[in-house]
């Protein structure tokens, strides 16, 4: 299967587009490098989310809570321990994925918005703990000036960081969704029933999945810590969620890439059209509702409709022939 | 960690959780309401119960006096059906057909237009209203002080809960809004306009939550933001109540604002901490809510 993938023409692509990634440092200037990290930290979050929602048609509308739990546990690490950094780095994804396995174990049972219902209460149960506890977490001013190790002090070394560990995870994102695991959640999105009638564990499965994205969203956590040096609880606040489902809806759900392009979006609307009007919410909120309109499967969307029409007509004229 | 709990406090807190519950209830009827018949988990409620808050601000202070406060009581639940009533014929009802995910996106856009829409009205000061004379001070209750505004919002929630009970279980369109949840098509096909129903249905909604917010404005700074804190705790209490279910509301609202009010006593630090976890609890055991959901 690797083998494949290595020979595929996506593959080539993808090696190029890293590439030039890699070079845009010794281009552009400090501040475009840090809103394209902002942008793969964003775009990893929102990528994670797919895996359940797109893929998987789990409703999970408080993912944000995990992305919270993993920045959080590494940045508490970081502060209030003398532990090495990648023990933090390591211990903000794990935290993550065991909140996401017992939220996940009791919000499977339910189906759809209930399942969404339950996951809501729980994540805002996590976020109002952080809030609240004061000693521990500094409540609603979160934590600044969080010590890094010295290979993360300059700009350009957080961006190689971020962009190196985004890439990891993108690959293996997409070969989790390649594996048979992958095809069985796109299964259980399609139809459920079916997949319980031919034997497969539908509720393990859908758990599965959750530990995995919630995995992803502590590592995009972490990230953000490297980052920006601080956290603070509107990280776990659910409009962040709602936000994060934007991103998923503006790119394609149904698509690998579709959620980094959303969040690119989102994050170059709230830098550029931020910095011109306090109400860039306005825009969104329109670029939104103008999108459910007229393209509700996502601006990527728009190149697969192209693609199945060339397709289409291919097909017809070798028919033709 | 001392527990010092007299009687006389524990009754006056337990009276303060009830009228909170009473805007609670008042607030998220009407997102149940809307949840039940149309199908559409309504983020931009909380917005409207903002916007709510804020034109009986406005309303109050520029008539003044007893007649603003009832002036405004009834114009800004009128305001927020007006404003959903175009939101909804010329945006929502083309959506009907669309699955709950994006209806819950399209409703969060709505949210986001109608934060910055207020923002752009009103701007981004702390406003606060004070209740007319007759409502201000307080009574004894059994020997603790209890803030008249309070008693009024316990009247008040009573007979908000009984209007809708009557009139979704008693009049004609209360039946037919009821039909319409269940068989849209069929509803239809009997010679009644659906699209309208869903319509008034929408309306009469989102009127609660301006109701609400213009309730709540004497007794919370009015913010922008409080749609946020709202909202989750709407949804929350129409889950807990089961999704469409009038008495689940009411139900769900008592054990919120309850909850919250006794963990004022036991650890004020994370009273609101309970309501959540009871939310957690209640889900936990029965993962449908409490009372049968209309789905």
């Amino acid at each position: 299967m690797i083998a494949d993938i290595v020979r595929s023409r996506a593959f080539g692509q993808n090696a190029l587009l890293l590439l030039v990634l890699l070079l845009v440092p010794a281009v552009a200037g400090r501040f475009y490098v840090y809103i394209l990290a902002v942008i793969f930290v964003t775009g990893l979050l929102a990528m994670s989310l797919n895996l359940l929602v797109g893929h998987g048609g789990a409703y999970q509308f408080h993912h944000a809570a995990f992305y919270g739990v993993g920045a959080y546990t590494a940045a508490l690490i970081l502060v209030k321990t003398s532990l090495p950094a990648w023990v933090a780095f390591c211990a903000g994804p794990i935290a993550a994925a065991v909140t996401g396995l017992i939220v996940g174990a009791i919000c499977v049972r339910l189906n759809k918005l209930y399942y969404g219902m339950l996951q809501i209460s729980l994540g805002s149960l996590i976020w109002i703990v952080v809030l609240r506890w004061y000693s521990l977490t500094n409540g609603d001013d979160g934590i600044h000036g969080i010590p890094m190790p010295e290979f993360l002090s300059s700009a350009t070394g957080i961006y190689y960081f971020v962009l190196g560990v985004v890439a990891v995870c993108l690959a293996l994102m997409y070969l989790i969704l390649k594996s048979p695991f992958g095809a069985t959640l796109r299964a259980i999105r399609d139809n459920p029933q079916r997949c319980e009638a031919v034997g497969i564990n539908v509720r393990r499965h859908q758990l599965l999945g959750v530990v995995v994205a919630t995995f992803f969203a502590g590592v995009a956590g972490v990230l953000f810590v490297v980052l920006e040096g601080s956290v603070f609880p509107d990280m776990l606040f659910w409009v962040l969620s709602l936000e994060i489902l934007i991103m998923c809806l503006l790119g394609g759900w149904f698509t690998f890439y579709g959620p980094m392009l959303g969040a690119a979006i989102m994050v170059a609307l709230r830098t550029f059209v931020g910095s011109y009007t306090d109400y860039w919410t306005l825009v969104l909120g329109i670029v939104l509702i103008l999108l459910i309109f007229f393209l509700p499967e996502g601006l990527m969307s728009i190149n697969l409709r192209e693609r199945i029409r060339q397709r289409g007509r291919r097909a017809s004229m070798k028919a033709a022939e | 960690m001392e527990l010092n709990i007299t009687f006389a406090g524990f009754f006056s807190q337990v009276l303060v959780g009830l009228s909170r519950a009473m805007i609670l209830f008042i607030v998220s009827s009407g997102l149940s309401f809307i949840l039940g018949v149309l199908r559409v988990p309504n983020v931009a409620h909380g917005s409207l119960y903002m916007i709510g808050a804020f034109v009986a601000h406005s309303v109050a202070t520029a008539v003044g006096g007893v007649s603003g406060f009832w002036l405004a009581l009834v114009l800004a639940p009128l305001t927020v059906a007006l404003i959903s009533l175009i939101a909804e014929r010329t945006l929502f009802c083309h959506l009907y057909e669309r699955e709950h995910l994006m209806l819950l996106l399209f409703t969060f856009a709505l949210a986001l237009i109608l934060g910055d829409l207020t923002k752009m009205t009103w701007g981004a000061d702390y406003r606060s209203l004070t209740a007319p004379p007759f409502l201000q001070g307080s009574v004894s209750v059994h020997g603790t002080a209890f803030p008249r505004y309070n008693l009024f919002l316990l009247a008040v929630g009573p007979v908000v809960a009984v209007g809708l009970w009557l009139l979704t279980s008693k009049t004609m369109f209360g039946k037919i809004a009821r039909a319409a949840a269940v068989d849209r098509e069929m509803v239809g096909a009997i010679g009644i306009n659906v699209s309208w129903v869903f319509a008034l249905a929408f309306v009469l909604g989102c009127l609660l939550a301006g109701l609400g917010g213009a309730l709540v404005s004497p007794t919370v700074s009015i913010t922008l933001g409080m749609d946020h804190t709202i909202i989750i705790e709407a949804f929350l209490i129409v889950t807990i109540g089961g999704l469409g279910n009038i008495w689940g509301a009411l139900v769900g609202s008592l054990i919120f604002g309850i909850t919250q009010s006794i963990g004022v006593l036991i650890l004020p630090q994370f009273a609101i901490v309970f309501p959540y976890l009871a939310v957690v609890v209640i889900l936990t055991l029965k993962p449908t809510g409490l009372l049968k959901s209309v789905w």
